[in-house]
C-alpha cells in the first residue's frame, strides 16, 4: 500500500465515519438527498479521483480512488460516488466540459442500447435505459452510445418527466429513463479509447467490486461484534464452534472479496476485461455468501430494519446485480479460457495479475 | 485482531522475469508422462529434482553460505506455482524445500545448517514429516511417541502414521514428546532430524483408497538418536511445528491440486462450449485468479518476516474447498465417466481426483482445525 493510498483511505474513514450514520441512510431511503454528506465528499475531492492527470485531474490514481470507494461501501454511503467518479472520468477523457454536482452513467444494464442520430445541427437520442442510479438527483447523465459505428459520449440533464422512479433492494434510486426523441445540442463527443460501452460496463463492475469489498468488511466487523455480545446458553454465541466456523467462512469470503477488489483496482487503468470479469464475479459470489452467513449468525435481530446489518446486506444483494452479474462475467471468462485453450489457460490466469 | 488483512501482492518484476525462465525450463525438461501421473505431488523424480536444483530453484531464498540463492519469497512462489501448474514431478524435493529446510534454517544448529541445507539445495536430500500418530491426528499435542534421554542422546519409541514418502525420503523431522505430561499440553515436545536408515525404524506401506502407495506407518523401536539430532531447543517442539505449518499451509499447492483437471476440461470443451459449460469454467478461472492473489499476499508476509499462521489457514481453507469443487463441477460438464488409467486424459485425471479430493481438506490440517485457527485469529476463541 502506498502512502497516498493510506492517506486517502484514512480521510475517507474519517469523513464517512462522521457524516454517514444510520439516520442519514434511513433519511436517504425516505427520499431526502444527503446534501451535507455529498458536499463533504465533493470538497474532499473524491468525486474527481478518477479524472486522469493529463485531463486536469488530481492524479490520485485508481488504486487510491478504489480505496476511498471501498470505505464508502463500508459505511453504506447513500450517494452516487462511484457513478460520479466514472462520469467525470469519461467527460474529462472525451474533452467535454466538467459538470458540477452529482452525476450518473448509463447503460448500467448491459441489455440496454441507446441510439444517437444527427438531426441537422443537433442530435436526437433514442432508446430507454433501465435502473440508472440516482437519475432523478443527478445534475447530468453521461451516456455511452454509438453513431455510425463510432463510440460516442453524451452528457445531458434529463427532464423529470422522462424519469420513472425506481429503487434497488437498499432503497437507493434506480430510475428508468426514456430517451426517445430527446434532442441534445451540446456535450456530444466521440468516446476516446477506454470510454466505450464495454469499458463502462467493465469500469462500473470494477467499482462495484470495491463497494462490495467495503460492505463485506463492515458485515464481518458487525458479525464479530454481535457474536461477542449476544449470550445464549450462558455464553457469547461466538464461543460455539458451529458459529465460529460460520464466521471463519465469512472471513474467507470477505478476504476473497477484498482480493477481488484489489485485482479490479490494479486492472482499472487498462480496464483489463479478464481481471475485472474475475473480480466482479468473485466479489458478487462473496456478496451472496457474506450476507447469508452474517444473517445466520445474527438470527432474528439481523432481519430487522432497526439493526444496522441490513444497510450492508441489502447493498450487497443489489451491487452484485449491476454492471454484469456473476453469470455474465463467468461466461465471458469461460469463453476467453477456451480461446486460450488447455495449454494457454495458466498463462491467461497469471497475466491477470 | 478483529479483521484479517491481505495486502495486494507486491509487484515483483524480477519474479515475472523468472517466470519465463521456469516456463522455458519446464518446456525442455518435463518428463513425458501421462496427465494423471503429472497430477500427483507424489510424482517423484529425483533426476528432475536435481535439474531443478542445478537451476538454483531449491532452497532459493536461503543464504548463499548454506547453498541458497538469497532470492525473494515471491520469486520462490513463481517457481512453485509454475511447477505445480505444469504438473512437474516435484515430490523428491517439495517437503524439504517448503518446510524442513526453512525449519532447519530457523531453528537448527550451525552444524545442522551446514550439513543439511546445501544437500537439500542440491536436490540430494529429501525429507518427510513425522507429525501424525494413530491417536494424534488433528490433536497434535496428544502425540505419544517419546524420546527418552539416555547417555549421549535419546531412545525413541512410538509410531507415526500417514507419513507421505517415508519409504523413499532420506530424513524425517520427528515431532515427539521429550518431557513429562503437564498442565500445558504444548510443553515437553521437541523435534529431531532422523536419518531414516537408523536402526530401529520400520516403515510399513499404507495403500490409499485408489490403490496408490504414498503414505506409510513408521514404527520406532528403541531407536537411538545422538544428541546432535535434536532440532532447536529441547521442549520447543510445539512452537517450531506451528511455525512450520504456516509454510505448509499457504502455498499454491493448496489450490492447484485440481488444476490439471481444469486444463484437460478446457481442452475438451473445445472452441464453442455451451453457455452452461463456459459459465462453469469461467467461474473456476475467477476463483483461481482470486486465490492466487491471496496466496501471493501470504508469500509477501513470509518475505516480510511475519508468521502468517492465521492467514495461511484461511487461504488453505478456501483453496482446498475450491480444489474439491473443481472435481464436482468438471464431472457435471462431461458425458464420460471417470475411468482410471484411461487413455482419455480427462477421464483418467477425473478418476484420480474424484478419489483423492477428500484428502485435500484433511492433509496439512483439517478444514475444522483451520476454521478453529481462523476463529482464534478473529478473537472468538
Amino acid at each position: 500500500m502506498s502512502a497516498a493510498h493510506d492517506l486517502l483511505t484514512d480521510s475517507a474513514e474519517r469523513l464517512f465515519g462522521t457524516l454517514c450514520d444510520q439516520a442519514v441512510g434511513a433519511a436517504a431511503e425516505a427520499g431526502v438527498w444527503p446534501e451535507a454528506l455529498w458536499r463533504a465528499v465533493e470538497a474532499a475531492g473524491f468525486t474527481e479521483a478518477l479524472v486522469p492527470e493529463e485531463c486536469g485531474g488530481s492524479g490520485i490514481g485508481a488504486a487510491e480512488a478504489c480505496g476511498a470507494l471501498a470505505v464508502a461501501g463500508q459505511f453504506a454511503a447513500p450517494i452516487p460516488l462511484a457513478e460520479t467518479m466514472l462520469a467525470r472520468r469519461f467527460l474529462a477523457r472525451a474533452g467535454l466540459p466538467p459538470i458540477a454536482g452529482p452525476l450518473t452513467v448509463a447503460p448500467v444494464d448491459r441489455r440496454d442500447a441507446v441510439t444517437l442520430e444527427r438531426a441537422g445541427a443537433v442530435w436526437r437520442l433514442g432508446g430507454r435505459v433501465r435502473r440508472v442510479p440516482w437519475a432523478r438527483q443527478a445534475a447530468a447523465l453521461v451516456l455511452v452510445t454509438t453513431h455510425d459505428g463510432e463510440a460516442m459520449l453524451v452528457a445531458l440533464a434529463v427532464p423529470a418527466e422522462r424519469i420513472v422512479a425506481g429503487r434497488n433492494l437498499a432503497g437507493e434510486p434506480r430510475d428508468d429513463v426514456t430517451l426517445d426523441g430527446l434532442i441534445v445540442a451540446e456535450n456530444v463527443a466521440p468516446a476516446p479509447g477506454g470510454c466505450t460501452r464495454d469499458d463502462l460496463l467493465a469500469a462500473g463492475a470494477a467499482l462495484r467490486a470495491q463497494q462490495i469489498a467495503g460492505a463485506a468488511a463492515s458485515v464481518l466487523a458487525m458479525t464479530l461484534r454481535y457474536a461477542g455480545e449476544r449470550v445464549q446458553f450462558g455464553r457469547p454465541i461466538g464461543k460455539f464452534q458451529a458459529v465460529q466456523h460460520n464466521i471463519a467462512m465469512l472471513a474467507g469470503e470477505t478476504a476473497s472479496a477484498a482480493a477481488a477488489a484489489d485485482m479490479a483496482a490494479a486492472a482499472f487503468e487498462k480496464l483489463d476485461p479478464l481481471a475485472i470479469a474475475a473480480a466482479k464475479l468473485r466479489a458478487g459470489e462473496a456478496a451472496s455468501r457474506v450476507a447469508a452467513l452474517a444473517h445466520q449468525v445474527h438470527g432474528a435481530i439481523g432481519f430487522t430494519r432497526e439493526f444496522a446489518l441490513q444497510n450492508a446486506t441489502r447493498r450487497l444483494w443489489s451491487w452484485r446485480e449491476e454492471f454484469g452479474k456473476e453469470a455474465h462475467w463467468a461466461e465471458r471468462l469461460g469463453r476467453a479460457a477456451v480461446a486460450a485453450g488447455g495449454d494457454g489457460l495458466w498463462a491467461m490466469i497469471t497475466a491477470a495479475g | 485482531m478483529s479483521q484479517l488483512t491481505f495486502a495486494p501482492p507486491v509487484p515483483a518484476p524480477e519474479a515475472e522475469a523468472l517466470r519465463a525462465e521456469v516456463r522455458a525450463f519446464l518446456a525442455a525438461e518435463l518428463p513425458p508422462v501421462s496427465a494423471p501421473d503429472r497430477l500427483r505431488l507424489g510424482g517423484r523424480d529425483p533426476a528432475f529434482s536435481r535439474k531443478v536444483a542445478a537451476r538454483g530453484w531449491i532452497g532459493m531464498t536461503w543464504p548463499k553460505r548454506y547453498g541458497g540463492r538469497e532470492r525473494s519469497a515471491l520469486e520462490r512462489y513463481v517457481v512453485q506455482e509454475e511447477m505445480l501448474a505444469a504438473g512437474a514431478p516435484v515430490a523428491a524435493h517439495w517437503v524439504a524445500d517448503r518446510q524442513s529446510g526453512p525449519n532447519i534454517l530457523r531453528n537448527g544448529s550451525e552444524a545442522q545448517k551446514n550439513f543439511f541445507l546445501p544437500r537439500i539445495a542440491a536436490g540430494e536430500c529429501s525429507f518427510c514429516i513425522g507429525m501424525s500418530e494413530p491417536d494424534s491426528g488433528s490433536d497434535l499435542a496428544a502425540a505419544r511417541t517419546r524420546a527418552a534421554p539416555v547417555q549421549g542422546g535419546f531412545l525413541v519409541n512410538g509410531r507415526k502414521i500417514w507419513t507421505s514418502n517415508a519409504h523413499c525420503a532420506d530424513y524425517m523431522i520427528l515431532f515427539c514428546r521429550t518431557g513429562e505430561k503437564s498442565e500445558d499440553r504444548h510443553a515437553g515436545a521437541s523435534q529431531f532430524i532422523v536419518d531414516l536408515r537408523t536402526p530401529g525404524i520400520t516403515v510399513r506401506p499404507i495403500i490409499d483408497l485408489a490403490g496408490l502407495h504414498h503414505f506409510n506407518e513408521v514404527i520406532f523401536e528403541d531407536m537411538f538418536l545422538p544428541e546432535e539430532s535434536l532440532l532447536g531447543g529441547l521442549g520447543d517442539g510445539w512452537r517450531q511445528v506451528s511455525g512450520e505449518l504456516a509454510f505448509e499451509r499457504s502455498g499454491p499447492e493448496r489450490f492447484l491440486s485440481s488444476f490439471r483437471l481444469m486444463v484437460e476440461l478446457t481442452a475438451a470443451l473445445g472452441a464453442e462450449p455451451s453457455e452452461r459449460a463456459a459459465m462453469a469454467l469461467g467461474r473456476l478461472v475467477a476463483h483461481v485468479m482470486t486465490l492466487r492473489r491471496l496466496s501471493r499476499s501470504v508469500a509477501g508476509m513470509l518475505q516480510a518476516g511475519r508468521e502468517p499462521a492465521v492467514e495461511a489457514a484461511l487461504v488453505k481453507d478456501l483453496g482446498t474447498s475450491f480444489e474439491q469443487e473443481v472435481v464436482e463441477i468438471a464431472r457435471t460438464l462431461i458425458e464420460d465417466e471417470p475411468a482410471p488409467g484411461s487413455a482419455d486424459a480427462l477421464a483418467a485425471v477425473l478418476a484420480h481426483l474424484v478419489q483423492h479430493a477428500p484428502s485435500f481438506s484433511i492433509r496439512g490440517g483439517t478444514r475444522e482445525i483451520l476454521r478453529g485457527i481462523i476463529a482464534r485469529g478473529l478473537g472468538l476463541r
